[in-house]
């Protein structure tokens, strides 16, 4: 574990992502312009927008995997541009899970292997990591598919597999980028539903990327990326 | 017509009628007895119902009421129409952004809270789902597409705010 674990201040509903004035282009192409958004602890939130609007370049900056040209991101207080890459790598397997589109499994490895993948990358002896991966396939609806490779799922499977893998190590933090976006409409309330169950129950936050307001329903509030920079919905969340 | 559906299932009490289309149809407008005893009358009437002789005991629920023929085709025929498709063309919605733009008014801050109050509301309807049946599910399900329609248009119209304030001063 990080040394950053040691600092967290566990309060629900105080902020634990920030982004203030994030500004990000991809050559000439500006993506953000200036995005400002606070994530509480354990809230599910939405990302909404048109495509093309930043919202999942915002969801790469708050997690560490992309690095503004300038503007400040902040994760439990600390700045991730302060971090070595090194650092960042590791708060990003220990306190944070993902979810894709396609749920971007290992295709060589089991259902279990991958869903134990993020512990065994933390160091956890694999017997241990495999039992913990197991506990999730009764909660996921997924009984008898432990053995089971990528190629011999459906997509919904699939990407409950790819929810399990986000949610084992228990992170701090779940960014999702369109993880129904795959699915048909019924697959994907499935996974939406068991995420948010999931996640409410772990204490997990999430952040979650969908242009389908169905999707965005599940969360607790919403906020809408406009050519790169975040307009805060208006009105009561949940 | 959703009575004389229900009425098709079994011969019944007027409260039956009443507690079954309360449960299934009227969730947020239950059907005073009033309605259900005079709906009950008409169709008597007008020989879509037959009603029992009355039973021992108080009140208006002593009497049976039985679907007739005619009212069993009636069930059939409605069943099998489709209802008319039709597309809200004035709605509220439009009204209130071509009046803003006509008034000089910003559209997008008003479309920015209806798609709140949307979303609010789906928010609601997403709760009920998780937490009731398949019967919540389905009637849930149906506001929430709708929903889903007004906020495409809401996002269309945004898009289209420009040329929509062109053509509205004109």
């Amino acid at each position: 574990m990080s040394a950053i674990n040691a600092s967290s201040a566990v309060v629900a509903g105080s902020t634990i992502c920030e982004a203030r004035n994030v500004v990000l282009s991809f050559g000439e192409t500006p993506a953000l312009r200036g995005a400002d958004l606070s994530v509480r602890r354990g809230e599910v939130l939405s990302v909404m927008g048109p495509s093309g609007s930043g919202k999942s370049t915002l969801l790469h900056c708050l997690a560490g995997i992309l690095v503004p040209d300038s503007g400040e991101v902040t994760f439990d207080g600390q700045r991730l541009a302060a971090m070595r890459e090194e650092q960042r790598s590791r708060l990003r397997r220990d306190r944070f899970g993902f979810v894709f589109q396609f749920g971007q499994l290992v295709p060589e490895l089991t259902a279990e292997e991958n869903i134990a993948l993020p512990l065994l990358l933390g160091g956890m002896r694999r017997g241990e990591a495999l039992a913990s991966a197991r506990t999730w396939f009764e909660r996921l609806e997924l009984d008898g598919l432990e053995r089971h490779r990528a190629g011999e799922m459906s997509g919904g499977q699939a990407q409950r597999v790819a929810l399990a893998r986000g949610l084992v190590a228990h992170p701090d933090v779940l960014f999702a980028d369109e993880p129904t976006g795959s699915l048909d409409s019924l697959t994907g309330e499935l996974v939406m539903s068991l995420m948010t169950t999931s996640a409410r129950a772990e204490g997990t936050t999430v952040v979650l990327v969908t242009h389908e307001p169905r999707v965005a329903a599940y969360a607790d509030r919403e906020v809408i990326v406009r050519d790169g920079k975040v307009t805060a919905a208006v009105g009561a969340s949940r | 017509m959703a009575l004389l559906g229900l009425l098709d299932r079994e011969p019944s009490h007027g409260y039956d009628l009443k507690r079954d289309y309360d449960a299934f149809f009227g969730r947020e407008r239950p059907l005073p007895y009033g309605q259900v005893y005079a709906t009950l009358a008409r169709l008597t009437r007008d020989g879509k119902a037959v009603v029992g002789d009355a039973e021992p005991g108080a009140g208006p629920d002593r009497k049976r009421y039985t679907i007739s023929e005619t009212g069993k085709d009636e069930v059939e025929t409605w069943l099998a129409e489709p209802i008319p498709a039709e597309p809200h063309f004035q709605t509220d919605l439009f009204v209130k952004v071509v009046l803003s733009l006509m008034l000089g008014r910003r559209a997008e801050e008003y479309l920015d809270l209806q798609r709140a109050a949307h979303l609010a509301r789906m928010r609601e309807l997403t709760d009920v789902k998780q937490k009731g049946g398949v019967v919540d599910t389905l009637l849930a399900d149906h506001g929430l597409f709708h929903l889903e329609a007004d906020l495409r248009w809401i996002d269309l119209t945004e898009a289209r705010l420009v040329a929509l304030a062109e053509a509205v001063a004109a």
